[in-house]
């Protein structure tokens, strides 16, 4: 008992101390916070998986979860606010997955009786998209050139309308634009293209 | 005496105690005599087990041969929070070998923080014949194969709600294995699923069963796909809409309107993932006919949010995030007469400003406007006892109040004063609270007025509040009904717990973690109380490895019949008995 109640003398001294940190963790007996995103992640684990190196003594990698760790501007707790991890992920979720979803977009061809829908995201460059395009229509677009569009005296060329609404080449812009600023895909016939810059 | 029990034959006893359906009732009837005992469980059909631990399925088994209809609960509270470390426990396993050869007429299963395996699923879809009911509440351990089982199999199948349970999705084509001529659904909850179900399957199955009255989709359904379901099913009562975005365009706005329109029994909507504003007065027309509105998960900005709310005068629960503001609290409480149920959640919980013009105000309106409002939970970041004590007044009906002040031990913010004076006036006024959850600055004098006045106060959560084991043995001493007290990060030690250990044994469990209970008070207990399982948890090191007087990381304290557990991970330890026990 006697033991029991010094103990409890050291506490109270403590317990009356006004402070913002959490009571009841001794200096000595400290671990590192964990984040939000380890979500059911036992707290050793996340810290292994956080640093990354396998080797190295204990005590550095210990060190090193810690500087990770403490890095955020402040430390978050386990646990607080009481907010349930499928809550949290929601809205981080959202940021994510507006990278990730697919976008789909109508493409039309001058004279074809129905529009038909791909996903820009499935391909990775301009040369995937057209030939795409070239199987799904069953015409050829010809190469590329800076100056003078598309030449091989094909009788289409593949247009997009932008954010704007007007109408572009297919092929001018990096790829990551045109993928944001395209909104649909019009196969046009070469006799309305002549002021696009097709040598036809 | 004897000739009494004689005047009944038992068919008629049975057949009485049948319209008696209360547990506490039940077990009323058993303490009579010998004969209501056995006859009362021989005819009790439904069982719930707040705590798997506690009792043995053998035990269950034994006593109550018919059930057919059972609820286990698994993991403490706190688990939903990250603070119970994984595999700790919660395994139904036993549970549903042991039921699948004595209940071969079990109908329902409701699990709520347990985990559940595939081969768990698969093992219930083959077991009962006759399995209606399957509810799993924030559980884990399982993924689409097991639905698969499930949906293959059962043939009579009535409900099936997959609450904010973890599953694994290894694919959406689970739900096709309904057969094409299993037409009894009644309530589908599949919105905690991340991926794809596949859509036709989804819109056949809606579309044949005439029964279905609730249907929670996931965010994986594209708005341009609702306008079709509900068509198929105007019958629903409930509805969780998916995701509920797209580019604006009028037909598909008229569409979804129309068909909204349609289900002239909807009462209660939720979903609203992603929100685009324009789509939401398609909902308008079912607005004033709603009782229930879970719009938690929409991220749309206080004058939306005002428009919709005003539009539903027969509303009884509200979930909303916090950017529904002060402003829209006050068309609330000024829209919404009938409202009981109120949880505003943070938008931002972990940025360190407010980001939204919600304060203590919110809640003093609503509790001014809203008479019948008596369950509460709300996250803001400033409170003061002015408020709190104004809204202990004005709802003396108050029974579930959760407060949770963003940031840990703040203080009035008026006066920088503790909040206990507020927190005291709700459990003075309010005679009726069964549940309390308390936040921001507080001191031994809280726990004071809890032990005085919250004599019906069932379960209490506290965080990051009192100074000594003064305000832990008030609540112990104190709070006659209480059945869950869950504790983090309070200078709580081994004096309280010790001298109430006998309490302990009247209540359901008690969680510590981050205080200051040393390992030699958690075996001390442990070795007094043999009705009690005293679970250390500590994933730093045994904590035989350091002297006694070393507080332990987190404790779990809960009554037992069966002794203890047999599936602990390394990291948990069973105080018992004999001490030389699970020690090494």
């Amino acid at each position: 008992m006697e033991r029991c109640m010094a103990f409890d003398k050291e506490l109270n001294l403590e317990a009356t101390e006004l402070r913002l940190g959490l009571p009841g963790i001794k200096e000595s007996e400290k671990q590192p916070f964990s984040t939000i995103k380890s979500n059911k992640r036992a707290f050793p684990n996340m810290d292994e998986k956080s640093c990354g190196s396998k080797d190295g003594s204990k005590a550095s990698h210990a060190q090193k979860c810690n500087q990770e760790i403490a890095s955020p501007a402040k430390a978050q707790v386990v646990g607080w606010p009481p907010v349930r991890s499928y809550r949290k992920n929601c809205f981080q979720a959202k940021t994510m997955e507006s990278e990730a979803t697919s976008a789909y977009l109508k493409v039309s061809m001058d004279g074809a009786p129905y529009l038909r829908k791909i996903d820009l995201k499935v391909y990775k460059g301009y040369p995937e998209l057209l030939k795409a395009l070239e199987d799904m229509f069953k015409f050829s677009v010809g190469d590329y050139s800076e100056s003078e569009g598309y030449n091989n005296g094909s009788e289409f060329v593949a247009t997009y309308e932008d954010k704007d609404g007007d109408w572009m080449l297919v092929g001018d812009v990096p790829w990551d634009m045109f993928i944001s600023s395209c909104k649909r895909l019009r196969i046009m016939k070469g006799s309305e293209a002549r002021g696009l810059g097709c040598a036809v | 005496m004897p000739r009494m029990g004689y005047s009944f034959p038992e068919e008629v006893l049975e057949h009485v105690f049948s319209f008696i359906q209360s547990d506490e009732d039940r077990n009323a009837i058993s303490a009579v005599c010998r004969s209501w005992h056995d006859i009362e469980r021989w005819s009790r059909r439904r069982v719930f087990v707040g705590n798997c631990y506690a009792i043995s399925p053998k035990m269950v088994i034994r006593r109550f041969p018919e059930v057919r209809s059972i609820e286990l609960k698994g993991k403490p509270h706190f688990a939903d929070f990250n603070l119970v470390p994984e595999d700790w426990g919660g395994y139904v396993a036993p549970w549903i070998s042991a039921m699948a050869s004595a209940y071969p007429w079990l109908e329902e299963i409701r699990l709520k923080r347990m985990v559940i395996t595939d081969e768990s699923l698969e093992l219930i879809s083959k077991s009962f014949k006759n399995f209606k009911v399957l509810v799993l509440s924030s559980c884990e351990g399982f993924s689409t194969e097991g639905l698969a089982a499930i949906a293959a199999n059962c043939r009579n199948l009535r409900e099936l709600d997959l609450g904010e349970s973890e599953v694994e999705d290894l694919s959406g084509h689970w739900l096709s294995h309904f057969p094409d001529n299993y037409t009894s659904l009644v309530s589908l909850n599949i919105a905690c699923l991340g991926c794809e179900v596949s859509f036709s399957a989804l819109e056949r199955l809606v579309g044949r069963c005439p029964n279905l009255r609730t249907l929670r989709l996931n965010r994986a359904v594209p708005l341009d796909k609702l306008a079709n379901l509900l068509c198929r099913a105007p019958q629903l009562v409930e509805l969780g809409t998916g995701a509920y975005s797209s580019e604006l365009r009028p037909d598909l706005f008229s569409n979804l309107s129309g068909a909204f329109s349609g289900c002239k029994e909807l009462k209660s909507l939720s979903g609203f993932w992603d929100v685009v504003p324009g789509y939401l007065p398609a909902v308008y027309p079912i607005c004033s006919k709603l009782t229930s509105l879970n719009l938690s998960y929409a991220t749309i900005q206080s004058p939306e949010l005002i428009k919709l709310v005003s539009q539903c005068q027969n509303l009884q629960r509200l979930w909303v995030l916090d950017y529904i503001e002060d402003a829209g609290l006050v068309a609330l409480a000024a829209s919404c007469k009938d409202l009981r149920e109120l949880r505003v959640f943070p938008s931002d919980p972990f940025g360190p400003e407010p980001n939204v013009g919600l304060t203590e105000q919110g809640l003093v309106s609503v509790s001014e406007g809203c008479p019948k409002l008596q369950s509460v939970l709300y996250f803001c970041r400033q409170m003061s006892n002015a408020a709190l004590i104004t809204i202990a007044r004005n709802r003396p009906n108050m029974t579930r109040f959760r407060l949770c002040i963003i940031e840990p031990q703040a203080p009035d913010y008026l006066t920088l004063q503790p909040l206990d004076v507020g927190f005291g006036a709700i459990v003075e006024h309010c005679k009726d609270l069964r549940r309390l959850s308390l936040s921001g600055l507080l001191t031994d004098r809280v726990f004071q007025y809890i032990g005085t006045h919250a004599k019906k106060l069932e379960m209490l959560s506290v965080a990051f509040a009192g100074e000594s084991d003064l305000g832990l043995h008030h609540i112990l001493s104190g709070c006659e009904n209480l059945r869950k007290l869950e504790i983090r990060d309070c200078p709580f030690g081994d004096k309280a717990l010790l001298a109430n250990a006998a309490k302990l044994e009247t209540m359901r469990s008690l969680w510590m973690s981050s205080c200051s209970v040393s390992f030699g008070a958690c075996k001390l207990l442990g070795q007094k109380m043999p009705g009690l399982n005293v679970e250390v948890i500590d994933e730093r090191s045994p904590p035989d490895s350091r002297p006694e007087s070393c507080p332990i990381e987190k404790l779990y304290i809960y009554r037992t019949v069966s002794g203890p557990r047999f599936d602990m991970p390394g990291f948990v330890w069973t105080m018992a008995e004999n001490p030389a026990l699970r020690l090494s």
